[in-house]
């Protein structure tokens, strides 16, 4: 069985998602729950920390991918922190920075929100 | 500088005892990921891939088994994966490109193109009643 488990917090008026373990296809439904749940509560401003994901295939880059329309619609972000260098590797290679607000920590996130 | 050398002809030997074929049969449900990421991470280990080469190995075979699992047994969970399902033409399926890709925000269809970034070859055989996915990664000298 895949690990994986999402801690929901809030911090400056921001909401974090702190993911732990391995996002791939069997454990996807669980962070684009995470995502709806925040969604149907207008919450916008979200910060995903990755400090504690050790791997992610493109079934957990397409969740980023179906959600980010909707909250930059709505003048939000996922911004992405703490990023380990094999995970931000994999985003890199498919070209996500270019799309995806990557910085190096969580204050960094929530200064750039404003908050 | 001697015991390095040790260390490798070590690693050499232990590289020459492994079967030349490791296999692994699961059912196609995502749970099993894991498990078919833990065999091919421990085997390209043994085979004496690097750590980061080790990583990028699995998560090429678990994009493989992700598509197969949702594209060619469309997640009926009665079928072990060596794909023998749905007839799949690779030369159809267009790789994207990544700018245009992300500026539309279009989601899905990445496995394939990780596969092809992560592994030195991926190779699509369409043999009767059965798809053979060949990925081949060669050992930095």
């Amino acid at each position: 069985m895949s690990e994986f488990a999402i801690g929901v917090r809030e911090s400056a008026g921001v909401h974090v998602l702190d993911l732990k373990g391995y996002l791939d296809a069997h454990t996807t439904p669980l962070l684009e729950e995470a995502f709806k749940k925040l969604l149907a509560e207008k919450k916008y401003r979200i910060i995903v920390n990755c400090r504690d994901l050790n791997y992610i295939s493109s079934a957990g880059l397409g969740v980023f991918m179906a959600f980010i329309e909707d909250v930059r619609a709505e003048e939000g972000d996922i911004k992405l922190s703490n990023m380990t260098v094999k995970v931000f590797n994999i985003f890199d290679l498919l070209g996500f920075p270019v799309l995806y607000d990557i910085v190096k920590d969580e204050q960094e996130a929530i200064a750039k929100f404003g908050a | 500088m001697q015991n390095s050398v040790r260390k490798k002809e070590i690693a050499l030997v232990s590289t020459l005892k492994l079967p030349k074929k490791l296999s692994l049969n699961v059912p196609s449900k995502t749970e099993h990921l894991s498990e078919v990421r833990d065999f091919v991470s421990d085997a390209a280990r043994r085979f004496g891939f690097a750590d980061e080469e080790v990583s990028n190995i699995a998560l090429a075979v678990d994009e493989a088994c992700t598509n197969i699992i949702k594209h060619a047994y469309h997640f009926a969970s009665d079928k072990d994966i060596t794909n023998k399902g749905q007839h799949f033409e690779p030369d159809k399926v267009a790789m994207p490109d990544m700018k245009e890709y992300l500026s539309k925000y279009k989601r899905g269809g990445l496995g394939m193109l990780l596969m092809r970034k992560l592994m030195d070859k991926v190779e699509y055989r369409i043999q009767p009643s059965r798809n053979v996915v060949r990925m081949v990664k060669y050992l930095s000298a």
